[in-house]
Formats: C-alpha cells, sequence, structure tokens
C-alpha cells in the first residue's frame, strides 16, 4: 500500500467513526420529532443520554460486575473455586512483593509530587518567570508513560566500571570517582528508581492545580499577617495550607487513584523482574503471561476496593457541593 | 506621593529596599531553577541523543557534545530517517492518528449531549444517574479487560480500530460527563429559558447556544481524551493484540525497547517521534487544558 492511500483510509476511518455518532443523533432527534409533543419532551432527556449510558454500562459497570464474578471462578473461568483466588492473592511471593512496592509508590510518589508540587506553587508565586518555569515542569504530563520510560533509560544506563558512562546518574557518579550503579537491577535501588519516573511525570500536574488554589487566597490575609509579624514559614502553615485544603485533597486524590494503576512504567522498564512489580502489572502478567483469568480478576477486584473509599469520598464533596450550589 | 516630596532619599532607599528583596528572595530563584534544570533535563538528553551518529551514542554521554556546542558535524537525523523506514514507526504513527482522533471526537459528542441534559433537562433519577457518573470516575479499567475482551472476542471486535474507539469512549465518559456538566450547568439560566420561550427545540439550543458556549471546556476535554488516548499503552496493548497493523506508536516503541533494548540510536528517535504530536498539542492548547483541569477540581 502506498502513502497515501494509506493516509486515505485514515481519513475515511475517521470521518466514519466521528459522523457515525451524529449521524445517531440526528436520526434520533428526527424521530423523536415525530411523536407526540406529550411524549417528546419525556423521550428526549434519554436519546440525549443513552449513548452516553450505552457506554458507561457497556464499558464500565457490566465488566466491573463480571470480573468480581469471574475472580471466584478457577483460571478457565469454568469451575467456582470460591475465594482461592483471593487467598492465591494475599499469600504468594510475588503478590506480597507487588503489595509492598505499592504500598511504596503511594507513599512516595504522594507525598513527593504534592509535596514538591506545593512548596514549588508557593515559591513560583513570588517570581516573574513563573509562566516558564511551570511550562518545564508541567511538561512531562504530555509524554506517555512509555516515552518517558525511554526518556529515563537514558538517564539510568549502566555500563561497567571503566567502560564510558551514557547514562547521566552513572556519569555524574562515576565523574565524582564511584563505582557506577545499575539502578534498574539492584533490588535495594531499582523500585526507588522507577518511582522517581512517576514523581517526575506527577509534579506538573500537582504544581499547576495547587498554584491556582495559592492564587486563590486573598491577599489582604497574607498582608494582614505580614503586617503582624508572621514568618513566611508560618504563613505557609497557619494559613496558606487551611485555605488550599479542599484543593489539596483533590489532588491527592488524583495522584493516589493514578499511582494505584500504574503499570506502563514498570511494564516497560524491568517487565517487573528484580522485584518492581506492583499489582497492576502483576494482574497484566497473570492474564497474558499465564493466561489466569480468575487470579487476574481478583487482583483487579483488589485493585478496585483499594480505591472504593476514594470514591465515597469523591460522591460526599459531590454532593456537599450539589448543595451549597 | 511621598517619592514626590523627598526624591532622592526615598530613590536611594528604594534602591537598598530592592537589593534586600533580590537578596533574600536568591534562594528562591535558585531552588526553581534548578528544580526546572532538574525537570528538563532528562528530556534534553534524550533530544540531543536522537540527534547524535549511532556510534557517537554508544561511545561517550550525550553531554559530551557541549564540549564543542556549535559544532554541528556531530548532529545528523539518521536515527529519525532509520527508525521511520525500517521499523514500521511510519505505519505506527497513521495508527496512532486513526485511533486517537475518533476515540476523541466521539466522546466528546456523546458526554456534551449527556451533559447538556444533566444541566438542562427534567427527567427522573437525574441526581442519582450522574452520582454513578461521579462514582465510575474512578473505576480503574484494569477492572474491565477480561469481560470486555471476551465480548470483543465474540463480536470479531478485538484487533479492529473501531473496538478501540469504542473502549475509549467507554473509559473517557466519567471524566467528560462530569466537566461538561460542571461547564454547561454554569452557564446563565435565563438564557437558556430565553431560548425556549422563543421557541428553540432542544436540538437548536444545544447546538447554536450550548456548544459555542462551552467551547472552552470542550476543548480542555479534547486536550485530556487525545492526549490519553495517543499516549495509551494498555488498552492498545490488550484488544488490539499484537498486529503490526493496527499497533500505535506506544506499542511499537514498547516492543522496540524489548527486542532492540540496546539499539539506543532507535529508541531515541522512536521516542521522540512518539512524544512530537502530544507535545504540539499541549503547548497549543495549554490554557485550555490547564482551565479543564481545574473546572473539576479546584471550585470544590
Amino acid at each position: 500500500m502506498s502513502v497515501f492511500s494509506k493516509i486515505l483510509s485514515v481519513i475515511i476511518a475517521v470521518i466514519i467513526g466521528c459522523g457515525g455518532v451524529l449521524g445517531v443523533f440526528y436520526a434520533m432527534n428526527y424521530l423523536a420529532n415525530t411523536l407526540p409533543h406529550k411524549w417528546r419532551s419525556r423521550i428526549l432527556p434519554w436519546i440525549y443520554l443513552a449513548p452516553a449510558l450505552l457506554v458507561l454500562t457497556a464499558y464500565l459497570i457490566l465488566p466491573t460486575l463480571n470480573t468480581i464474578y469471574i475472580s471466584f471462578l478457577d483460571r478457565r473461568s469454568q469451575n467456582f473455586v470460591g475465594w482461592e483466588n483471593y487467598q492465591f492473592a494475599f499469600t504468594s511471593e510475588a503478590m506480597l512483593v507487588a503489595f509492598r512496592n505499592n504500598l511504596l509508590w503511594l507513599v512516595l510518589v504522594t507525598g513527593f509530587s504534592v509535596g514538591f508540587g506545593l512548596i514549588l506553587a508557593v515559591l513560583m508565586d513570588k517570581v516573574r518567570y513563573e509562566p516558564l518555569a511551570k511550562s518545564l515542569i508541567f511538561l512531562p504530563m504530555a509524554i506517555s508513560f512509555v516515552g518517558a520510560s525511554v526518556i529515563w533509560r537514558f538517564v539510568y544506563a549502566f555500563r561497567p566500571a571503566g567502560a564510558a558512562q551514557i547514562g547521566l546518574l552513572n556519569g555524574i557518579i562515576t565523574s565524582l570517582g564511584f563505582e557506577p550503579v545499575g539502578w534498574l537491577v539492584e533490588r535495594s535501588i531499582n523500585n526507588f528508581a522507577l518511582i522517581a519516573i512517576m514523581i517526575w511525570l506527577q509534579t506538573g500536574f500537582c504544581l499547576v492545580l495547587l498554584s491556582a488554589a495559592v492564587k486563590g487566597i486573598p491577599k489582604d490575609i497574607i498582608e494582614a499577617a505580614r503586617m503582624d509579624g508572621a514568618s513566611e514559614v508560618q504563613i505557609f502553615w497557619r494559613i496558606t495550607i487551611p485555605m488550599i485544603r479542599s484543593t489539596l485533597a483533590v489532588v491527592t486524590t488524583t495522584v493516589v487513584i493514578m499511582v494505584l494503576k500504574v503499570f506502563d512504567i514498570v511494564f516497560v522498564m524491568t517487565a517487573g523482574n528484580q522485584g518492581t512489580e506492583v499489582i497492576a502489572s502483576r494482574m497484566i502478567k497473570e492474564m497474558f503471561n499465564y493466561r489466569d483469568y480468575g487470579r487476574g480478576s481478583a487482583i483487579a477486584v483488589i485493585l478496585l476496593l483499594a480505591i472504593v473509599p476514594i470514591m465515597v469520598v469523591n460522591i460526599r464533596r459531590f454532593r456537599q457541593q450539589e448543595t451549597s450550589r | 506621593m511621598k517619592s514626590k516630596r523627598r526624591p532622592k532619599s526615598n530613590s536611594v532607599k528604594h534602591l537598598s529596599h530592592q537589593l534586600q528583596n533580590a537578596f533574600n528572595s536568591l534562594p528562591v530563584h535558585l531552588s526553581i531553577i534548578v528544580i526546572s534544570l532538574i525537570w528538563t533535563l532528562p528530556t534534553v538528553g534524550l533530544l540531543i541523543s536522537s540527534l547524535r551518529p549511532k556510534d557517537d551514542l554508544l561511545e561517550s554521554g550525550w553531554w559530551m557534545v557541549f564540549q564543542h556546542p556549535f559544532d554541528f558535524t556531530q548532529y545528523q537525523l539518521g536515527n529519525y530517517i532509520d527508525v521511520l523506514t525500517a521499523e514500521g514507526m511510519g505505519q505506527a504513527f497513521l495508527n496512532s492518528f486513526t485511533i486517537a482522533i475518533p476515540a476523541t471526537v466521539i466522546p466528546i459528542a456523546i458526554a456534551t449531549f449527556a451533559a447538556y441534559a444533566f444541566s438542562w433537562m427534567e427527567f427522573p433519577g437525574r441526581q442519582l444517574l450522574f452520582i454513578l457518573v461521579v462514582a465510575l470516575l474512578v473505576v480503574p479499567l484494569q477492572m474491565t479487560l477480561i469481560p470486555v475482551l471476551r465480548s470483543y472476542n465474540h463480536l470479531g471486535l478485538s484487533g479492529s480500530f473501531l473496538g478501540v474507539w469504542l473502549a475509549h469512549t467507554g473509559y473517557g465518559m466519567p471524566l467528560g460527563i462530569y466537566l461538561l456538566r460542571n461547564y454547561i450547568g454554569s452557564l446563565p439560566k435565563d438564557l437558556i429559558e430565553a431560548a425556549a420561550v422563543d421557541g428553540a427545540s432542544h436540538l437548536t439550543t444545544f447546538t447554536r447556544l450550548i456548544v459555542p458556549l462551552s467551547l472552552p471546556a470542550i476543548a480542555s476535554f479534547a486536550v485530556f481524551q487525545f492526549l490519553w488516548v495517543w499516549n495509551d499503552l494498555l488498552v492498545a496493548l490488550v484488544y488490539l493484540g499484537g498486529t503490526p497493523d493496527v499497533a500505535p506508536l506506544t506499542m511499537r516503541l514498547t516492543t522496540l525497547v524489548g527486542s532492540r533494548g540496546e539499539a539506543w540510536h532507535l529508541l531515541t528517535a522512536g521516542a521522540f517521534i512518539t512524544m512530537i504530536v502530544p507535545l504540539i498539542v499541549f503547548f497549543a492548547l495549554q490554557r485550555y487544558f490547564v482551565r479543564g483541569i481545574l473546572a473539576g477540581s479546584v471550585k470544590g
């Protein structure tokens, strides 16, 4: 196939894909208009909602229920095995490593990216080149996890002692006279090496949100505190943090959810070897390498259970917001 | 006012005050600059590496170009040509577009209609349904992989673009409805009522009033969804299988890392090719993107 016919088929696929949806809406709206008026206003909302509800049901609601069911069946989903898959999930060596690592990820990524983001947001509020600095730190948001993983392979690249190092980190430490380190192989540090990538990716996100919140604090409150002789540190703890608490909660929630689901970084960088597995990458392994759908589903359900508290908080916050509207 | 009366002593004071300020804020500037540098360095390193000849790449670290930064013979585009022609990246580039454009447009259309219904139409169970959407916002998509994959195998949708479009539509829907409803719901009520009084149907109100007014929010969701789809590996990996005909860039790059882990020159150029489009989109629409994130969260 020549390049042009390939590009043409891309364009046709795009037109069919996009035009199809609009066509459906217009057709349904037309049909609704043929109905008597009393029916029309009752049915129209459901026509507007139907496609959305359909995809939500097909891609989120039913599959979630189905996964919970499959998690009680054996690897080929033929026989009922009760809690066996969960027993496996909570006792197997590999899963325990994954849980431990995920906990490490949660604490470190959330702590550092929210912490860094907050400190940077407060500091950047004071300088004129804020937009530039913010863009630089926010930039990794646009890069895929896979792209980021390749970038960081060049930071962590390892050559035996004596050879010229092509990785940035080993370049630095060998020039200081130390032995080169296998960042992704050494079991004591490889998890931290992967976590650093996620922190690099997430800090910009936290920074942007928190910075908007920091700017939202009325200036006169801070001025008044300064007049009363409060130090910058006191202002930070006593005024900034309490004033942006709700944004802080949202940011933390989002980061926690993203960390729980993280899989690409581990998959691309180490394939989960040398003790770097996390829950989500473990699940993909059970599904595709071992073809064990029961265990894979049980792991997915555990992931969901870990997120349920966040969901509850979210809904509560939403309801409060609605009543205050 | 004061400075007019006693210009001289005050300007001196002013200057010393400024100096004092600059001195006080030196640590602030220093830490911002250092952190910005650290954050940018990995990407810059990759960019420089991707422009170096294959042999140089293996022999020395990329920072070696700074020994003679303006010696342009040490840069070349060969790696990009190699990876585009030999490793199927060209095809993958087209595939990524074929996946990402409908997977952005379809959810926008569906979510905007739904958000309008949630904001301005009366129907039983409105509040409850919307709470369901908020709850679905956090369901990890890993929960859905096995059942969806199974039905795809039955329906013959696995390995097809249509299957991936629909999957991304489903996964992007909660965020889309949530963001757009926040925005559309906050439009002035008088406006929508006036349109109804003038005899506009819901469809007219929607296309003539709501969509044009909501363009900022729609754009921000579009950026979100586009970046997410373009950068996605998991959905493509699971629903597209291993066929190179339909594999997007992220998948090709992953296989490149796996099979040619030591072919550094291909990896560098390959990674940059995957990043070009999202970076362009990001910089062009950054303002909307940021506003979109904020619309969903800072409010609360």
